[in-house]
């Protein structure tokens, strides 16, 4: 890549990682699993995504195996069904809702508003556990063979024909939104009430205020999935039926209760991640987040209208077509603010002084394919192109690019812009920079024809498939060994890096957040004295002047 | 200054509500409950279920103003609290939109 | 913050700044909490509407088959127990102990009784094959001269076979919130016994009134959620 940089490491013949840090100030597996500092249970938070990731992944691996050839071969039709729930349930509920706020999140937002800790330490350990309980009912659920009704739960499908594990999985991910309530519930109180002195709103870093809107659908969105799986479980104990036609239910009424929950998550999925990338673009390129308050304000107005749009999941389900209609226009309300954030992102990138650090390269990457993956949105959005795409593989594509090429880009940019914050050593550059562009490759040649998989009509949760589909198939599977590969290698070099890495320093980006003004790896309560905010957000010039007064006094 | 240090939110802390008004909540909520039920008996038509349903509306409010010191509180509570039956009011009249429209039949 | 190091009470948390961010805090977390339930029911509430609408005759006929009676006592039990709490809440802010500890344990006793009617109700539908799924008949609804003190105050019309079924639906709603809301009970009930017990060792009256006063939140809502229960399952389905 370019040999500019902006990356400022102290010297390696003196540098030390300090000491005392949020690491090193207890020993033992007890100081890990009763801390209550946010840094702590980010970490815990870290490794116990990546293992569901990991899992999921491999799942994702078997359905693309299993797709290779046209026939059902690699497995039955009915184990397909389990693989590929068993991965949409994983991925979204124990890796996609939790990725960045549980950990990123967790680890910045008190150091980024100048806190010592989360308002509620407790109840952010409390999540976490909540977490590793509904990993473990997950987990138990695949062990007794899994469940086949899809991410969604469709009634009556899941409360009247199967007799898979519905009950555990629904349990399952029933703790899990109660852990996302805690984590979410715990992010606004603490944006609310623990800011430093000086901290107004609008000096929020845009990472703080992206949390606090997907925090608002955490809040209000997850306890509606609860309680429709609740109703569910008692259908299938006791069998009665809200939603079982059999037993004069509705059907409807579960997709209508399911998706007033399940639309928002998908902004609960992605909003985190928008704020990873503003933090990103604008340490990379200098510069000051183009349009701060439009950024801002897009983000909560995206989870504003993520209430009510959703029932464009169901135009093919016999709603009304007066409703379909409205629920199509607000529909299209919602790519407003997500237009006004790339937008302003590149008007950002204008004129900056741009370096290609790891971060940058997948916060460039997220641009590219979010943009994809929202403008396909619009497709399925209106109601006409729905009918005939809705079902195939190009919603599966659509949201691969939102949910992979979107939130798993900003996560991995996340991670690497985090990484020397969070264990005071810098990652191999070289190698990450190339791990970048391999999942940036491998993620278009596999989710890429799957576009056109889904134009041809190919539906989605089938294991067979017509041969003339065989040729852009295999490409997707091609793309999923490179895309694995991809993910694989952070792992293999992040690991390396907690021995081997160079010392990162306090600031190795010359970045501007609260959370660079400090030691890294931080002190347990963050800061040694409460800072007092006195510039803007994104000020870059305060950063050299305050490096100027430095090296003045020394 | 920071936030948690404004003086209203101090005062809201400080603010005790005087038993006489709890007693005078009670009482009236009391008072309700025999009004709601009584009205009931009454044949008005759909009206029953407007009356008593705004009889409720009464009651819950009453208890969130004073026994959950919302009159009191700083105006974040406030919003919250409005958050809350924004979105349920959402979920209620965005559902009953496709329920009623079904039977206007195609366009 | 160069302000000089205040004496921290015991009971201040070592990364909130002051008593009064504490308590900010923490209760408006509790308000959030509460929002979080406000949705939890507001799923129950949206079927409830939605099958009102469909299955109307059923669930009038079904509702007749409750007493009220016991559901309003059960009301003014509950306001009362809300009153008493939030004398409990202004004993504490006064920091009067023995009263606190007196309010507390009336709506300790309150709570039981509210649990104690539902029970009686809950057993009266078991008597009557009113419970969903476990006990069920319809046939007071399919011939309603069957059950005659019901009859002789509604005179309700016998339901088709295909409606009469619907009242299932209705009880089994009516089942899921009272359960639900019973639930809730249960839960403020424990956690009332552990506030008592720290009460009588003087915990709330030394200045310390954030968990009583965010209990008496949890429970006032608990309180607010059957005031709405109270007119849609018993009340608005008298007259057709």
């Amino acid at each position: 890549m370019s040999s500019a940089t902006i990356v400022n490491l102290p010297d390696p013949s003196t540098a030390r990682i300090p000491k005392m840090n949020f690491l090193t100030r207890e020993n033992g597996l007890l100081s890990w699993l009763l801390t209550g500092d946010h840094k702590r249970i980010a970490t815990l938070y870290l490794i116990s995504i990546t293992f569901f990731f990991f899992i999921g992944g491999a799942l994702a691996g078997l359905i693309r195996l299993e797709l290779l050839t046209p026939q059902s071969d690699l497995m039955a039709a009915d184990t397909y069904n389990k693989v590929f729930t068993m991965h949409g349930l994983i991925m979204i509920f124990l890796f996609l809702v939790p990725s960045v706020p549980a950990t990123i999140g967790n680890f910045v937002i008190p150091m980024m508003v100048g806190a010592k800790d989360l308002a509620l330490p407790k109840i952010n350990l409390l999540s976490w556990y909540l977490y590793i309980l509904a990993g473990g009912v997950m987990i138990y659920t695949m062990m007794v063979g899994g469940v086949d009704t899809g991410w969604t739960f469709t009634a009556p499908l899941s409360t009247h024909y199967l007799n898979t594990n519905v009950i555990s999985a629904g349990l399952a991910v029933f703790i899990a939104g109660f852990s996302s309530i805690f984590t979410g519930l715990n992010f606004i109180v603490t944006i609310h009430k623990m800011r430093c002195p000086g901290m107004t709103w609008f000096r929020l870093p845009l990472f703080v205020w992206a949390n606090y809107a997907a925090s608002i659908l955490m809040v209000l969105g997850t306890p509606v999935l609860a309680i429709t799986l609740v109703l569910v479980i008692l259908e299938r104990t006791i069998h009665i039926g809200v939603f079982d036609p059999a037993y004069g239910g509705d059907p409807l009424l579960f997709q209508h209760l399911f998706w007033f929950y399940s639309h928002p998550a998908v902004y609960i999925m992605i909003l985190p991640g928008m704020g990873v990338i503003s933090e990103v673009i604008s340490t990379f390129s200098r510069k000051r987040v183009f349009g701060y308050t439009a950024v801002a304000f897009s983000s909560v107005a995206i989870a504003v209208f993520g209430f009510f749009v959703w029932a464009h999941h169901m135009f093919i389900m016999g709603i009304s077509n007066y409703a379909a209609l409205v629920f199509s226009l607000l529909t299209m309300l919602v790519a407003v603010p997500s237009a006004i954030k790339i937008f302003n992102w590149a008007f950002t990138l204008y004129k900056g002084s741009i370096t290609f650090e790891t971060p940058m390269l997948y916060a460039i990457g997220f641009m590219g394919l979010f943009t994809i993956g929202g403008m396909t949105g619009i497709f399925l959005g209106a109601t006409g192109t729905d009918i005939h795409l809705t079902e195939t593989y190009f919603v599966v594509a659509h949201f691969h690019f939102v949910m992979v090429g979107g939130m798993l880009m900003a996560f991995l940019a996340g991670i690497h812009f985090w990484w020397p914050k969070w264990t005071g050593r810098m990652y191999p550059e070289k190698i990450s920079q190339f791990a970048a562009v391999v999942t940036y490759i491998g993620f278009n040649l596999t989710f890429f024809p799957q576009f056109i998989l889904g134009m041809l009509g190919m539906p989605r949760r089938y294991a067979a498939y017509p041969p003339q589909f065989q040729v852009l198939n295999v490409f997707s599977t091609a793309g999923a060994t490179v895309l694995g590969v991809g993910y694989l290698l952070p792992v293999l070099y992040l690991t390396w890096s907690l021995r081997y890495g160079a010392i990162a320093g306090s600031n190795p980006w010359q970045a501007t957040g609260l959370e660079w003004q400090t030691q890294s790896p931080p002190l347990t309560e963050n800061f040694t004295e409460i800072p007092i905010m006195d510039h803007e957000a994104y000020d870059y010039e305060w950063l050299e002047r305050q490096q100027a007064k430095e090296v003045a006094s020394v | 200054m920071s936030q948690h240090a404004e003086p209203h939110s101090r005062e809201a802390e400080l603010h005790i509500v005087s038993p006489k008004v709890y007693v005078a909540v009670a009482l009236s909520l009391l008072a309700l409950t025999a009004a709601t039920c009584a009205i009931s008996y009454i044949d008005l038509g759909v009206f029953n279920a407007v009356v008593a349903l705004a009889i409720a509306v009464i009651k819950a409010s009453l208890v969130v103003l004073f026994f959950m010191h919302m009159k009191y509180s700083s105006r974040l509570i406030k919003l919250t609290a409005f958050a809350g039956l924004f979105v349920f009011l959402t979920l209620i009249s965005m559902t009953m939109a496709d329920y009623i429209s079904r039977a206007w039949g195609r366009w | 913050m160069a302000e000089v190091q205040h004496q921290h009470p015991p009971y201040q948390r070592h990364h909130f700044e002051s008593v009064a961010q504490q308590f900010d805090a923490t209760n408006f977390a509790m308000w959030l909490f509460l929002l979080t339930e406000v949705m939890f029911f507001g799923g129950l509430f949206t079927a409830y509407l939605i099958m009102r609408n469909w299955y109307y005759p059923a669930f009038v006929e079904a509702s007749h088959h409750l007493s009220i009676f016991w559901g309003t006592t059960n009301t003014a039990v509950l306001i009362t127990s809300s009153f008493t709490l939030a004398m409990g809440v202004w004993c504490a802010e006064t920091r009067r102990k023995s009263g606190l500890v007196l309010c507390l344990v009336l709506t300790f006793i309150l709570g039981l009784v509210f649990l104690c009617i539902k029970g009686i109700e809950w057993h009266a539908e078991w008597v009557d094959h009113h419970v969903p799924g476990l006990r069920f008949s319809d046939a007071d609804f399919i011939n309603p001269a069957l059950d005659p003190s019901i009859y002789k105050e509604y005179h309700d019309r016998p339901l088709s076979p295909g409606m009469a079924l619907k009242t299932e639906e209705y009880f089994f709603l009516y089942f899921a919130m009272t359960g639900m809301h019973a639930l809730h009970m249960v839960v403020g009930i424990c956690i009332l016994g552990f506030i008592i017990c720290r009460a009588w060792a003087g915990a709330y009256t030394s200045g310390h009134v954030t968990f009583v006063e965010n209990f008496g939140l949890y429970w006032h809502f608990v309180d607010i959620i059957w005031i709405f229960l109270y007119p849609l399952l018993y009340l608005i389905s008298r007259h057709t």
